[in-house]
């Protein structure tokens, strides 16, 4: 080990971080240490083993490794100045160039020194901040900001100066000069794009998702369904991680007396076997009915497909549809990709009239042992029967066996009991009804089942 | 606090260099790409455990065994499963025999304590007598206690930490960010040589990150042809280059076919071991057919191999 980076590395390094972080690599700052060690231990000049090792240090699975070897790929490919024009016509002027200009970048164009140019480039966006870059509406302003670092105001000066004098040398000299000046926009342009794709492709993302997320379920484009998938399945992840527990956890040094003495009766009252404590923590059992009319199927589908992300955390889920009649939907969820399978019962029984009363009954008098006092019951509908009898009686019963039951309602609260829709007299049975008409709100909701069945 | 060790030290150790290990592993039979190289040199300068994730077969396992053997190192390995805790991970106490010693020094408990005059007194006696029972003799060292007290260091495999419950990852965390474990009754035990630690996952369920965090992580993909030609090659001494070449062509192109579950590495192998033992010099209709259970593992993926089994051959010859 030979002592720490020099500055420049380590901001290149720091550079590096950000980028990744840009690419939803999550680098903590105990990674970032560990990328500089692993850097002071493998050095930067042997480029592949510097991508193998910052890789291992930083990329956390399979996804992580492929982003982190774009990301790479990207982030050092900046370092060449590529585009510029071959410097042979630079060196065929006559000699004494040098000083023609007291301008840096004025001398920098004319001598075509790409690597100066590629460097005072590099200290530009570093001064402009532009890995601080995330709307696309930035760019422009961006590029100017670091050509105005670079000194482009004297340069243009010096051009119209050049101009005006009237010398055929000069003229000749600030013909180039312009010319080089349009070069020097394009790299800049292109520095900003490269930049960009660096920085900023997450941000963008990052927002929609926020946006979706709080969109509602019901007016959700089919285009935006892939994305929208991805959202369910991470936070459906998020709550998975957070409740997943042990079952059984053995409460180390709670001796149990009582079986501990009865094993001993063996052993002629000798405690050769000890017998530990446990405690049993419960898996949410959950049973989903789902209303698969026109309004609702769309939260519906969204409901579903989170409860099955879910399946790490729910012991027990059994899922139902209904318009008018009543189908139990697990089995065709387990075997079919979900968007098909939501495909499928809308095809088998969506879209008719709803009828809760024909739905609970079918409900009750086919799936009723599927409730018990551990059981959940999530009903997701707007709750409108079509003014036919809503069996409120059902919804007694069904409240009563079960643990608890929860409404999930589309509608805003102001529409419930309007019209056709009972929700006023069904919520009267439900332990919890809601709105729930945003991704947000579902996260919520679900969350908040599976708290109550986590030990505090 | 990890222990560090430079790199002179450790200049003559097979860990000197990523090409160094390379060759030493390929002693050892195990044909490494660089990133795994790589990341083994790092474990060893960084002190930190590898985190090897890939599909069952692409030789996470092998990839441990055959470090240990290139380290001369013992191996330690546990394998983790739902339910598996500290008592069978790290250490138990010997409850037999504390019952047992206990039984028998009742008598001399008795002798030690007459003459107490007061049960304040006898209880000072006792206290006198220490932690008796809760003491190295009665502890039963399980792997990971294993590992840390071993002499020299050791290689520690933890095989598929994603079958354990989460609970038992975060026990885990301690030991593997500073190579110590604290056990309440005696206190806190230290690595004298930390060991090269290896987790393998399968992806059964996702890692936290505060494991992942404080690991490097690997990902093995299934090799390229090249590459798997070496690794017959090395594990199946007897296998001819042509039946080689043949057999690894054609098991890269299953692996573009919808499968259920794809061959790996392993699969492969078993594969030209067993071709070797029919005295296959190439392949053949016949011979595929027979053999296909070797490398598919479902019924449904061989179903849907068979009738392609003699475009795919000529397929293999080609290449």
């Amino acid at each position: 080990m030979d002592g720490a980076l020099d500055v420049p590395m380590q901001r290149t390094v720091e550079e590096f971080l950000k980028a990744l972080r840009a690419s939803e690599i999550k680098v903590s700052p105990a990674e970032a240490i560990d990328a500089h060690k692993a850097l002071i231990e493998v050095g930067y000049a042997d480029r592949e083993l510097l991508k193998d090792a910052l890789c291992i240090a930083l990329a956390k699975s399979e996804a992580e490794v492929d982003r982190f070897d774009e990301c790479f790929d990207a982030f050092f490919t900046r370092d060449e100045f590529r585009d510029a024009p071959p410097p042979s016509e630079a060196q065929s002027q006559p000699g004494g160039q040098g000083g023609e200009t007291d301008l840096p970048l004025a001398e920098m164009l004319l001598q075509n020194d790409a690597v100066a140019l590629a460097r005072a480039m590099e200290v530009a966006a570093n001064r402009a901040r532009a890995s601080d870059v995330r709307l696309n509406t930035q760019r422009f302003l961006l590029s100017r900001r670091m050509l105005d670092e670079m000194g482009l105001r004297e340069l243009e000066e010096l051009i119209a100066r050049m101009r005006e004098s009237g010398l055929p040398r000069d003229a000749g000299l600030a013909e180039r000069l312009a010319e080089r000046r349009e070069a020097l926009f394009e790299q800049a342009n292109q520095f900003v794009d490269r930049q960009m794709k660096l920085y900023a492709s997450e941000t963008g993302r990052r927002m929609r998702e926020k946006l979706l997320a709080e969109q509602k379920l019901t007016a959700i484009e089919p285009e935006e369904f892939k994305s929208m998938e991805a959202l369910v399945k991470r936070m459906a992840k998020r709550l998975a991680t957070k409740y997943s527990r042990k079952r059984h956890r053995a409460d180390r040094g709670k001796l149990d007396v009582r079986k501990t003495i009865r094993k001993s009766m063996g052993h002629g009252g000798v405690p050769f076997e000890i017998v530990w404590k446990t405690t049993t923590i419960e898996k949410p059992k959950i049973v989903v009915i789902c209303d698969v009319s026109r309004s609702v199927a769309a939260a519906a589908q969204f409901l579903l497909l989170f409860l099955y992300s879910l399946n790490e955390v729910v012991e027990k889920l059994e899922a139902f549809a209904f318009s008018d009649r009543m189908v139990h939907v697990g089995d065709l969820l387990d075997a079919e990709e979900l968007n098909s399978a939501i495909a499928l019962i809308l095809k088998r029984i969506g879209f008719r009239p709803t009828d809760y009363g024909r739905a609970l009954n079918d409900f009750w008098e086919n799936h009723r042992e599927d409730v018990d006092r551990h059981t959940t019951v999530i009903i997701l509908g707007d709750g409108r029967s079509n003014y036919v009898n809503p069996r409120l009686d059902l919804m007694k019963e069904i409240a009563h066996r079960s643990r608890a039951v929860i409404w999930l309602n589309p509608e805003p609260e102001t529409y419930w009991g309007q019209g056709d829709s009972r929700m006023d007299d069904y919520r009267r049975f439900c332990h919890v009804a809601k709105v729930c008409n945003t991704l947000n709100q579902l996260e919520r909701i679900i969350e908040d089942v599976l708290r109550t069945y986590s030990p505090r | 606090m990890t222990v560090q060790l430079t790199t002179s030290q450790i200049s003559g150790s097979p860990l000197a260099s990523v090409d160094s290990i390379i060759e030493g592993l390929a002693d050892v039979g195990y044909i490494a790409s660089r990133r795994i190289a790589t990341a083994l040199f790092m474990a060893q300068h960084l002190q930190k455990p590898i985190l090897v994730e890939g599909m069952a077969g692409v030789g996470k396992t092998e990839l441990a065994l055959c470090a240990a053997a290139l380290l001369d190192l013992p191996l330690i390995r546990m394998q983790c499963y739902e339910g598996l805790d500290e008592s069978k991970a790290l250490y138990e106490w010997k409850y037999g025999k504390q019952l047992l010693y206990t039984q028998i020094l009742k008598d001399r408990m008795g002798e030690s304590l007459e003459g107490a005059s007061t049960m304040e007194s006898a209880m000072d006696r006792l206290h006198g007598m220490g932690d008796l029972f809760f003491s190295e003799p009665f502890l039963e060292p399980r792997p990971l206690l294993k590992a840390l007290r071993t002499d020299g260091g050791a290689v520690l495999l933890i095989d598929e930490i994603d079958k354990s419950d989460e609970a038992f990852e975060a026990f885990l965390l301690e030991i593997l960010s500073a190579f110590q474990v604290t056990v309440p009754e005696i206190g806190t035990i230290k690595a004298k040589v930390p060991p090269l630690v290896f987790l393998t996952s399968n992806n059964v369920r996702d890692l936290g990150d505060a494991l992942k965090r404080r690991c490097l992580h690997l990902h093995i993909p299934l090799p390229d042809a090249r590459l798997e030609e070496r690794i017959v090659a090395t594990r199946v001494p007897g296998v001819e280059a042509r039946l080689n070449r043949e057999l690894v062509a054609f098991v890269q192109s299953l692996r573009g076919l919808e499968l259920r579950k794809v061959p790996s590495i392993s699969e492969t192998v078993d594969w030209a071991r067993a071709l070797v033992l029919l005295h296959a010099d190439a392949l053949s209709p016949d011979l595929v057919r027979e053999t296909l259970n070797v490398i598919l593992k479902f019924e449904q993926d061989i179903v849907a191999v068979e009738p392609k089994i003699n475009e795919l051959i000529s397929k293999a010859a080609e290449a």
